[in-house]
């Protein structure tokens, strides 16, 4: 159950410090209030590729959220809602990073074993090497 | 003509990338030249050039970047036209895989008005 989403929205350029402030600090709350885990990363004002709400900048906000997807439905309902939040977009990452371990996890492992000449047991990495050849 | 197609990549697949499908399957995609005649290999329709003309390879695939992601801009422009389209793989080289990906990556930056749909990329 426990997933793992990106929300990255945009709020308007003329939004004060504290008022994006107090918006992020409620969203993580519904989110950790509802049993996950939320960490923000706030990207600043960036000049948009086009006009959204007949703006040209925006101030970019990544939210990383860890939990089901009731959770994400929620932020989502209170970006909708809120005046402020221009654009948004949801990311479901936990399959991604899912990927990206395995493949780090591969990468190790045979690391591992050109580095100790012993016979690891990289199951992983023997079949790979022995069709290659054949391929030719 | 094979053996020229194909003695430079073995050596390759051998040291880079052993036990990775993707890295497999680039090769039977690419290396396909040889038992596949389809389309002719380096694209005979353009004013009759040589045969394999020099090889692009996936810059991905090279740099063993895995993560391609929506939000680093600065690499997903450089698969993008001045048009703001996204150019075809003949023209960049990239892998299968890895087009998909970086096509999903493009349209999800055009979604949040990091990439645009139509224009220049400032």
């Amino acid at each position: 159950m426990n997933r793992s989403y990106e929300v990255m929205f945009i709020v308007r350029p003329d939004m004060a410090d504290e008022d994006l402030n107090k918006l992020i600090s409620t969203l993580e709350s519904s989110v950790t209030s509802a049993g996950g885990t939320a960490k923000s990363e706030v990207w600043g004002k960036r000049r948009l590729a086009y006009k959204v709400a007949k703006f040209n900048d925006g101030i970019f906000v990544l939210l990383i959220i860890e939990g089901s997807g009731a959770i994400v439905h929620e932020v989502e309902r209170r970006l909708r809602v809120t005046e402020q939040v221009i654009k948004f977009i949801t990311v479901r990452m936990d399959e991604e990073l899912k990927r990206l371990e395995k493949i780090k996890k591969i990468r190790d492992a045979r690391k591992k074993t050109s580095a100790a000449a012993a016979p690891v047991t990289p199951a992983t990495a023997e079949p790979g090497t022995e069709p290659a050849p054949t391929a030719v | 003509m094979a053996d020229e197609v194909k003695a430079p990549t073995a050596p390759a697949v051998a040291g880079g990338t052993e036990g990775r499908s993707e890295g497999r399957t680039d090769r039977s995609d690419r290396g396909g030249r040889g038992p596949r005649p389809g389309g002719g290999p380096g694209g005979p329709r353009e004013g009759g050039r040589k045969y394999f003309r020099r090889k692009k390879v996936c810059k991905f695939c090279v740099e063993k970047i895995e993560a391609v992601n929506y939000k680093d801009v600065r690499l997903l422009a450089q698969f993008v036209a001045e048009s703001g389209k996204i150019t075809p793989r003949r023209l960049t080289g990239v892998c299968t895989p890895h087009q998909r990906r970086l096509s999903k990556a493009i349209k999800q930056a055009r979604n949040i008005a990091l990439l645009p749909f139509a224009g220049r990329v400032q």
